[in-house]
């Protein structure tokens, strides 16, 4: 791509169910 | 949705549903103000004094592509498909071994460590108690988070230290399908040789609470004499840092008082302490050093001088660098987006226990009698404060749907919420509006960083 580069690509769209594996941890 | 914004001659798009990342060029940061429904001759016939046709069409072929590849304007989820919580199990426990401090931080929303009750120091039977239910209620889950906070828990740091081996009998009795990891947030006052060594030894984290300059810190934190902590605690940070080999947080607070609060970042990190976090203080908005919406503006500067002399140190590799909480992004091995939903888990995944073992939401909102869930020798009495919390997220929250930052600060502190508008679905604007600063400047860092070094996979740490 000429004018744009990416940094992240997205990863929202990854889940491992309907609920989240539920592996991570909480934080404040 | 899409943010974009430009930052010291950088133009940066983060598309909100898929948290894509991308830094683009004037042609297409102009031409995005024409989508998500774009009109080609629209784009032409305004855009042809500024840019030549054939840059308009690569320029929306570039945006096209990645339309196509769901990395621009992607559709946002539908709660339908999901479930937030599927029986939540209890991960992290606020472990509340002192409700009483030895000093009196004039702006402490713990009211100067006794929470507006009688002074208390946990019992070692309640701690293990306490640790015994965050185990039975934590499902199969592995990692169990204990903080060790107050008022000043090392006033009670013959419990602490007690509890911590009660710990490795726990994980025995789970055959070791249990790992308990401690955290302890103090005033630095009470640190010695012996618990230095202890907390290096045995917590995953320490929080070491300093203001930063003299001055400012001294203002704040004080004795019952009205001497300022300072002088006490800087050497006694120091030997835990410089003995330490895990992570650690110097944090501080900020207040109207010291508006400049960037120098007191860089005053920490020029003592030696390279991880480091300072907040805004939250209190009585008629208190003289409660922060104001007239002073954002000055804020958001003082973030972007620390986001710039950030970037700054870790080019040259100097060995005054430092990491600042707020600017941390794992941009590789983000939470899903359910995570980010979902937020900080308060009253669910994490609860908070206080001296006489009452089970609160978080430590925030202990002692508000409208918040007790129950005991943990009891069990929960009041299951509508867990079912209060599982509803409040960033699809209730007023005015998050629209947000742009609401992936990355998950609706905000409940506690903040409450406090300020007398409900958790109401969030804190002040604390909204600087928690959009912040992202702008932690998504700038990454973008900085990445073109500065395109090579270099790191260059943060968490």
């Amino acid at each position: 791509m000429k004018h744009i580069r990416t940094i992240k690509v997205g990863s929202n769209h990854i889940i491992s169910s309907t609920s989240g594996c539920g592996e991570c941890q909480t934080s404040c | 949705m899409i943010h974009k914004y430009k930052k010291n001659g950088l133009k940066i798009v983060l598309d909100v549903n898929s948290d894509s990342i991308h830094v683009v060029d004037d042609v297409v940061y102009d031409i995005l103000d024409f989508y998500p429904n774009p009109d080609r001759e629209k784009i032409n016939s305004e855009l042809k004094n500024k840019y030549s046709e054939n840059e308009i069409s690569e320029a929306i072929k570039d945006i096209g592509d990645l339309i196509s590849q769901k990395q621009l304007f992607a559709k946002t989820f539908s709660a339908d498909e999901y479930e937030l919580y599927n029986n939540p199990v209890v991960k992290a426990m606020c472990l509340h071994v002192a409700h009483d401090c030895n000093i009196r931080c004039k702006y402490c929303f713990a009211s100067q460590g006794d929470f507006q009750r009688n002074r208390e120091i946990m019992s070692l039977e309640v701690g293990k108690r306490s640790m015994e239910y965050l185990a039975e209620n934590s499902g199969n889950h592995y990692n169990l988070e204990v903080d060790f906070f107050g008022g000043e828990p090392l006033m009670n740091f013959d419990v602490v230290k007690e509890l911590v081996f009660y710990g490795k009998e726990l994980e025995k009795k789970y055959d070791n399908k249990k790992n308990f990891r401690y955290t302890i947030t103090t005033n630095g006052t009470l640190l010695n040789d012996e618990i230095s060594e202890f907390l290096n030894e045995y917590m995953d984290n320490v929080v070491l609470s300093i203001d930063g300059r003299k001055e400012v810190n001294d203002e704040f934190r004080i004795y019952q004499s009205g001497k300022g902590t300072y002088e006490q605690i800087v050497p006694n940070f120091k030997k835990v840092v410089d003995n330490r080999d895990k992570l650690y947080y110097v944090r501080g607070t900020f207040t109207r008082k010291n508006l400049d609060f960037s120098n007191d970042i860089f005053h920490l990190a020029d003592l030696g302490f390279e991880s480091l976090s300072i907040e805004p203080v939250v209190t009585d908005p008629r208190e003289d050093y409660a922060l104001k919406e007239e002073d954002l503006d000055t804020i958001f500067k003082e973030y972007d001088k620390v986001a710039d002399e950030y970037i700054k140190r870790k080019l040259a590799n100097d060995d005054k660098k430092f990491d600042f909480f707020h600017f941390a992004l794992d941009l590789d091995n983000s939470p899903c987006f359910l995570k980010k939903v979902r937020g900080c888990g308060a009253g669910l995944e994490y609860i908070a226990v206080t001296p006489n073992g009452d089970i609160y939401p978080c430590h925030q909102f202990v002692e508000k009698d409208e918040f007790i869930m129950g005991n943990v020798f009891t069990g929960i009495k009041n299951p509508d404060i867990a079912e209060f919390f599982k509803k409040s997220s960033i699809l209730t929250k007023e005015g998050c749907d629209t947000c742009w930052a609401k992936y990355y600060c998950s609706g905000g502190c409940h506690a903040n919420a409450y406090n300020a508008n007398g409900d958790i679905d109401k969030p804190y604007k002040l604390g909204c509006a600087m928690e959009k600063n912040r992202v702008e400047n932690a998504i700038y860092i990454q973008a900085k960083l990445a073109m500065e070094k395109p090579d270099e996979e790191k260059l943060f740490r968490l």
